[in-house]
């Protein structure tokens, strides 16, 4: 059941949900199905961005201009409305606090919403351990107003000093120092690295297809291995 | 139930008649992986028949080319939900392999194994008359490195996790063996017309 509904992003809404299911690990989806009058039925996957265990399990829905299910999370949903959900599903693209780290994460767009869970999972585990496995998140959108969950990254950053909090912002400008304002590519990606100081044990990339090729291939260029590359890919080419 | 305030966007007969349940049509081509796209050099690739550990057969890209092409249209379906109508591949079917390395199928299943340690399970009832192939074009064009090229398997009668990127072999085993997905939480044969898409399905 819908419990509540907000804009995270002028395209982005999150949407949180009561459900009797099994706790998720951070990383894995749950897969919508809603269905007309009719019996006409339409099922998509959305990644979970809260925490696991937490009480609700928050979605970040982009709204894509096409869309067939993304526009009924934006305009129609209300708090109380129900549908049908299955999962938690997935079993690649998850990390738990025991994996280890160091950990890099890197979004494109909505892409965050599984690396929130992530990030949340670590913070969790750094706030019972006392310090948390070295963390990179870069976060990339177009404005800084597009990037969901910005506060709440940047306040976590602040409050873990092994969090590492780069955003891009490819067509505005930065708003903190040591922020980047141009696409990442392998120069851009050494740079961050470099900066960061530590070699990723995981890494960790959701984001549109283009954006995730990018990125991986500007690791592989960066001599960081293939095998402990995941990706999780939205949209097509 | 109904969902409350949900209309869709209903496909027509046409459409519908060839979508299997819970997929939509789609113009696109999505990407999926589970890691970067392997880069894979033409002269050092091969591809290899395997029984269990044993190789049966193996070309390099000069002799692959070399042997009997067939061309296969028709609709693909990804368990994420999308199907694309009216897809052109090209390449060498299952059968057309195991006739050249004079050969016949050693066993009942077969274990597809890419380059980036990807693999899935087909049993070889999925892959024998004429119904997969090792494709090496697609819509008249090479196959592009991150839709699997320079080869892939194609079984587009199942979900589409089973049409291995990337391909390096196709290893015949003594049972049906969980590939990668399989191990993951899919379905172990991932037929798109009885939405076998997860392991708890029927």
């Amino acid at each position: 059941m819908v419990e509540s509904v907000a804009a995270l992003t002028p395209r982005i809404a999150s949407v949180q949900l009561r459900a009797s299911l099994a706790p998720h690990v951070a990383g894995q989806h749950l897969d919508i199905r809603l269905t007309a009058p009719d019996g006409y039925a339409a099922q998509r996957s959305y990644s979970i961005a809260s925490a696991p265990g937490a009480e609700l399990f928050e979605l970040a829905v982009e709204k894509l201009d096409d869309g067939e299910v993304s526009p009924f999370f934006h305009e129609v949903v209300q708090p109380g409305d129900t549908f049908e959900v299955r999962g938690p599903l997935g079993g690649h693209f998850i990390w738990r606090p025991l994996d280890g780290g160091p950990l890099l994460l890197v979004a494109g767009g909505s892409g965050i919403a599984p690396l929130m869970a992530m990030l949340r999972d670590w913070a969790a585990a750094a706030d019972a351990d006392g310090a948390g496995v070295p963390l990179l998140l870069v976060y990339s959108a177009r404005t800084w107003e597009e990037l969901a969950f910005r506060d709440e990254i940047a306040v976590t950053a602040v409050r873990h000093p092994t969090l590492d909090f780069v955003a891009v912002t490819t067509r505005g400008p930065r708003v903190r120092d040591g922020d980047l304002t141009q696409r990442l590519d392998a120069a851009s990606i050494r740079a961050l690295l470099q900066g960061w100081g530590h070699r990723p044990h995981h890494t960790f990339i959701c984001g549109a297809n283009r954006f995730v090729d990018a990125v991986a291939n500007a690791l592989l260029d960066a001599s960081v291995a293939a095998g402990s590359i995941k990706t999780e890919r939205y949209g097509g080419a | 139930m109904a969902t409350r305030g949900f209309t869709g966007r209903r496909p027509t007969r046409e459409v519908a008649k060839r979508l299997p349940p819970g997929q939509f049509e789609t113009d696109d081509f999505p990407v999926l992986s589970k890691g970067p796209t392997p880069r894979l050099d033409l002269a050092t690739w091969r591809f290899t028949l395997n029984d269990g550990p044993r190789p049966l057969a193996s070309w390099s890209w000069a002799e692959f080319d070399a042997l009997p092409r067939t061309v296969w249209q028709g609709d693909i379906h990804c368990v994420t939900t999308w199907s694309k109508f009216d897809t052109t591949w090209e390449g060498v079917t299952v059968d057309d392999l195991l006739a050249a390395a004079g050969v016949a199928a050693p066993s009942a299943y077969v274990l597809a194994q890419s380059y980036d340690e990807y693999d899935t399970n087909v049993p070889l009832a999925d892959l024998s008359g004429a119904q997969a192939m090792v494709a090496t074009r697609y819509a008249g064009a090479p196959i592009t490195p991150e839709h699997g090229g320079p080869a892939r398997l194609l079984v587009p009668h199942l979900y589409f996790w089973k049409s291995a990127k990337w391909l390096r072999s196709l290893r015949f085993t003594a049972r049906d063996e969980a590939g990668f997905w399989e191990l993951r939480g899919y379905h172990m044969r991932g037929d798109p017309w009885k939405q076998q898409r997860y392991s708890d399905d029927p």
